[in-house]
């Protein structure tokens, strides 16, 4: 059983998204230029956009697949999502923020508790702020606590360095480094993250999805 | 200033009487409101245009044609309004609460375009993002969507309150001008000007009403305010 299968068509606007790969990596990233259809395909992996015609399997279970007449809500679906621009939500405290996605999982669920993922990315000290109060990595770690707390199927993180000065990258790197070491060891759910720089997908991954306008060119091993 | 509050028992009666019609007013017609202005800022459907006009109507018809036909429906022999008394034994004309009927559907489209507006300001992908994160629709709408909304909610609340105070012509062809009953400010004022030496008191209750509505308008604007500083994130 492949840990995840995507096969999917869906015309945007000037170019399509036609992207075929399974892989069975618990640390995958999808790279590519600004425009391959990156975040368009983050997008339809997380139920946000839905594809002409397709197939979408994560560890067993299929998300969507048009010949079946299947396709699972973004809330069914189980994918932390973090945002390329974070999204938390201005009105709520970090804590508020980090135990959105519990609220709704089933309980007795097996994943990290609130503590671990707290320590991990060293996020105790903000608890009861609001987003408005917080640094952009700061934001990007509660971001990434939040996608980790919903106990996901898979993690996907989209550009989660894109938006960081070289201080901050370095800083987040850290803890990315840490969820890829928690993901490999199974402890933390597999991790597929975006980028269109090469050392951050080196670094990351193990294995890389390389899209061009709107399909996968080669999935290769790192480093690439 | 001692003179403008030394109101005589009549005056002193429409104004506690508008309070108490406006505040029904408001209560009851606000959660229609936010339903109306959640379907016209979010959903497309067939009839959208034709359902944003009718919402409007009370704002651009002559006030009285609102009232008559307030009288139509709700009156005692109305098409909605014999049932009413028959079933329930409710009667709205002639009565407070049906000046809060009349005070409700003209305060109902500045309402709706208020709540309108700020629902369609919230942002979507926070509502995408709650999506992925697992939670139901309904729980989306109750915890993203409606208390971002908020002041903007309170701000039509407000400017509907506003109007539900001074509103006349519908009011007083749907329930008329009787003292203790449907005898607003708007509809005390009218008669002061109808007898000889009323001005004084005329113009006593104008500027009690000009004052509450002043100070609704600036409530509104400050709550208007203090969603935009939300937005861009200067206070939380």
């Amino acid at each position: 059983m492949t840990l995840i299968t995507v096969d999917v068509t869906l015309p945007l606007g000037t170019f399509v998204l036609d992207v075929q790969f399974s892989s069975d990596c618990r640390s995958i990233a999808l790279f590519g230029p600004s425009g391959s259809g990156k975040t368009s395909l983050a997008n339809v992996m997380a139920g946000l956009l839905t594809p002409q015609t397709g197939h979408i399997g994560i560890n067993g279970t299929t998300l969507f697949d048009s010949a079946a007449g299947i396709n699972l809500t973004p809330q069914q679906r189980g994918i932390g999502y973090v945002f390329q621009d974070n999204r938390l939500f201005p009105h709520m405290t970090i804590k508020d923020n980090l135990v959105y996605g519990k609220k709704w999982a089933p309980p007795n669920q097996n994943g990290p508790s609130f503590d671990d993922i707290v320590d991990l990315l060293d996020i105790g000290h903000l608890l009861n702020r609001t987003p408005a109060k917080l640094s952009g990595g700061e934001s990007q770690r509660v971001a990434i606590g939040r996608a980790l707390l919903m106990r996901p199927r898979i993690v996907l993180l989209d550009e989660p360095l894109a938006s960081l000065d070289q201080e901050r990258k370095a800083e987040i790197i850290h803890y990315l480094l840490k969820i890829r070491q928690a993901s490999l060891a199974a402890s933390l759910a597999p991790m597929i993250t975006i980028s269109h720089a090469p050392e951050e997908v080196n670094r990351l991954a193990d294995e890389v999805v390389m899209m061009a306008e709107g399909s996968v060119k080669s999935v290769i091993r790192t480093p690439i | 200033m001692n003179w403008l509050f030394d109101l005589s028992p009549d005056d002193r009666d429409a104004l506690w009487l508008t309070l108490k019609i406006a505040t029904l007013a408001t209560c009851a017609t606000l959660p229609f409101a936010v339903a109306v202005a959640y379907l016209l800022a979010r959903k497309r459907f067939w009839g959208h245009a034709f359902v944003n006009g009718l919402v409007h109507l009370p704002l651009v018809l002559p006030p009285v044609v609102t009232g008559y036909l307030l009288l139509l429906g709700f009156g005692r022999q109305g098409i909605i309004g014999q049932y009413l008394d028959q079933c329930c034994s409710i009667v709205l004309s002639f009565r407070w609460t049906g000046a809060a009927l009349a005070a409700g559907i003209m305060a109902f489209p500045l309402m709706v375009r208020a709540i309108r507006l700020s629902i369609e300001h919230v942002d979507q992908r926070l509502e995408g993002a709650a999506a992925t994160l697992g939670a139901p629709r309904w729980a989306i709408l109750m915890t993203i969507t409606l208390p971002l909304a908020l002041p903007g909610i309170l701000a039509g609340a407000i400017l509907g309150f506003a109007k539900a105070l001074g509103e006349f012509g519908a009011t007083i062809t749907f329930v008329s001008n009787i003292p203790g009953q449907s005898r607003t400010i708007a509809a005390s004022i009218y008669s002061h000007t109808q007898v000889p030496g009323g001005d004084g008191a005329a113009l006593q209750l104008s500027l009690i009403a000009i004052g509450i509505s002043m100070l609704a308008l600036l409530l509104s604007e400050w709550l208007a305010q203090r969603m935009h500083k939300t937005r861009s994130g200067v206070t939380p």
